[in-house]
């Protein structure tokens, strides 16, 4: 008996201990939430201070501190009505966003089901040695990885500032063909389509499916391609919608990318010029926030259980 | 004949599936690999106008340069404590969360939550939160301790830690949690009728099932704390104060200031010491991880 109220008051315990550190987890998500229904003088008067030292120092500042504030004073919807109609560059940012990163993560996608299921079958020398390189290339930070590609996208005549006489004899071509904005764009989608993150997800998921189910197809004839799409992808539907939210935040999100190899700034994406009015015009930052977030709330709501048992095979290196 | 049929059929197969990697391949060496070989013959030579081969010059001259040296400290240091902190930390939470207490699923949601909002608007909140005179200094100064210009200390690295544990804890855990669920019941049934105790259990039952997915967390973690930077530049930009200015601050600086020789030998520099980490745990892999399954 008492082993089991031993057990009881673990139990609430853990619960307790669990409530304080969700809480902290939720904490940024629910004051960009709150923070966003504040009038804009309210939101300078609180954090004002921290921009500070950006401004010049004559400037006074209502209070000193920096308050970290969760409810308003007073509930309105002011500046969502600057960011949704009265200014439309906002807009305009956010379909940046959407027209780079929709592609990229679709893309990306479809070329990692393809790829892993070669991986996945008939392991070899060669296959297992291009799997290392992956490996490798996906651990590399943006930085160093921005080196080769810009290289690259320099001689396709992708970035503004390319010198045309260095470039390669298809750079005439793609400048032909294609217009200023798209190849800006196409700079940060191609690199982008390549990235081996999900290839090495997937491969993994695909790597445990038992070969069993694959000689019970070929015995009814199904070719190849059909065990791909007929086995494979609805086999691996969770992990293949779980690695695409996973794709698509870290796109969503991006911030280098833009800076380095898109030198027009109107065709930055949100994320960028978020990254920039957090120091500026800081009374519109929560809302602009909260409205970039409604795409990945969408996707949680549709895919969150995926996320849960979508890698359920997880497990080495390897697969 | 049927057999000879067969044989074909394979062949035909096994190109099949290389095709299958061929688009992905060619991608891969068009925009990272062929131009990364420029890359490391950027790395010995002088300068891009001559064309001199200088061998390791360029290295030497990086292993001299101060704030290469920082950097890489920098960086090895925060990876070497953030990565297993990470791995322990959310392994640790997952156990926890095993065990039988109300509204589990919701806990879940809330420990990914991090996913979803916006990195720059985190990065407005932890600028309140360090600010000099922000939140966490307040905090302080209530008990009576003195403020901490935590940006410009010597804890700096601990914000990148905090970031990076907030961010990526909640996934790794969800992992965590769904390979603990895939370990059979019955070993732990039997393990319990015998008297073991919890901690037993757990070292000697589900930690061996877990290896796979404790090095898997491991890679992804690796990989979260490089990218955790888009963070520490937002928070900090260009440079930082000393204990913040990381490996990819001086990668971005010396491509801004066009000094591709020195940026070269530290990409191919980077590269080498990645393919010596993996290398050790794909052996780690082989020698441990086969015996599970």
């Amino acid at each position: 008996m008492t082993l089991k109220k031993k057990e009881h008051l673990l139990n609430i315990i853990i619960t307790v201990f669990a409530c304080i550190a969700a809480i902290m987890f939720l904490m940024p998500t629910v004051l960009t939430l709150a923070n966003s229904f504040m009038t804009s003088s309210e939101i300078s008067a609180n954090y004002g201070a921290m921009l500070e030292n950006m401004t010049d120092d004559k400037k006074t500042f209502i209070s000193e501190n920096v308050n970290l504030k969760f409810l308003p004073d007073k509930v309105t919807f002011d500046q969502y009505k600057n960011v949704l109609l009265k200014n439309p560059d906002y807009l305009l940012k956010f379909w940046n966003s959407v027209i780079l990163t929709v592609p990229i993560t679709l893309f990306q996608m479809l070329l990692a089901i393809l790829t892993s299921y070669g991986f996945s079958r008939y392991p070899n020398k060669f296959k297992s040695i291009v799997f290392f390189a992956y490996i490798i290339l996906m651990i590399m930070p943006y930085q160093v990885t921005i080196v080769p590609n810009y290289l690259v996208l320099d001689k396709l005549g992708m970035i503004d500032t390319a010198d045309p006489e260095k470039s390669w004899a298809i750079a005439l071509k793609i400048q032909e063909l294609l217009s200023a904005t798209t190849r800006s764009r196409l700079a940060i989608i191609l690199p982008a389509i390549f990235s081996p993150f999900s290839i090495f997800l997937l491969t993994k998921v695909m790597r445990r499916i038992p070969v069993s189910y694959v000689e019970a197809a070929k015995l009814d004839g199904a070719s190849e391609l059909q065990i791909l799409t007929k086995i494979y992808t609805p086999l691996c539907k969770g992990a293949i919608v779980s690695i695409t939210m996973l794709v698509f935040i870290d796109y969503w999100n991006m911030v280098e990318q833009p800076l380095v190899l898109m030198k027009d700034s109107y065709l930055h994406p949100l994320s960028v010029f978020l990254s920039q009015i957090s120091t500026g015009d800081i009374g519109l930052a929560f809302a602009v926030g909260v409205v970039y977030m409604v795409p990945t709330i969408l996707m949680f709501l549709y895919g969150e259980d995926h996320l849960i048992e979508g890698i359920t095979y997880s497990g080495g290196i390897k697969g | 004949m049927k057999k000879h049929k067969d044989q074909c059929g394979r062949k035909t197969e096994k190109i099949f599936s290389n095709i299958c990697v061929m688009p992905s391949l060619i991608g891969v060496l068009i925009f990272f690999l062929i131009p990364f070989g420029i890359v490391v013959y950027y790395s010995m030579i002088n300068n891009p106008v001559m064309h001199e081969f200088v061998g390791i010059e360029n290295y030497t001259k990086l292993f001299q340069t101060v704030a290469f040296k920082r950097a890489a400290t920098n960086t090895a240091t925060f990876s070497l404590i953030s990565v297993p902190l990470a791995v322990i930390l959310s392994l640790w939470l997952a156990v926890l969360l095993e065990r039988n207490i109300p509204g589990k699923s919701i806990f879940r949601t809330f420990f990914l939550s991090p996913l979803m909002v916006p990195t720059a608007s985190v990065v407005l909140v932890w600028q309140v939160l360090f600010h000099t005179h922000g939140t966490l200094n307040q905090i302080i100064e209530m008990f009576g301790g003195n403020s901490v210009d935590w940006m410009k200390s010597s804890h700096g690295q601990i914000i990148i830690i905090v970031m990076f544990l907030w961010k990526n804890m909640g996934y790794n855990m969800i992992l965590f949690m769904s390979a603990l669920a895939g370990i059979p019941r019955d070993i732990i049934e039997v393990a319990k009728l015998e008297g073991a105790s919890g901690w037993y259990q757990f070292i000697h039952i589900k930690l061996r099932y877990l290896s796979p997915t404790i090095l898997f967390v491991f890679i992804l973690s690796l990989i979260n704390s490089f990218k955790i930077f888009r963070e520490v530049y937002l928070l900090t930009g260009d440079y930082p104060y000393d204990k913040m200015y990381m490996l990819q601050h001086f990668m971005n600086n010396t491509f801004n200031s066009l000094d591709y020789q020195k940026l070269s030998a530290a990409a191919v520099l980077f590269s080498l010491v990645m393919i010596v980490i993996i290398a050790i745990l794909l052996t780690i892999e082989n020698i441990f991880g086969k015996d599970v399954e």
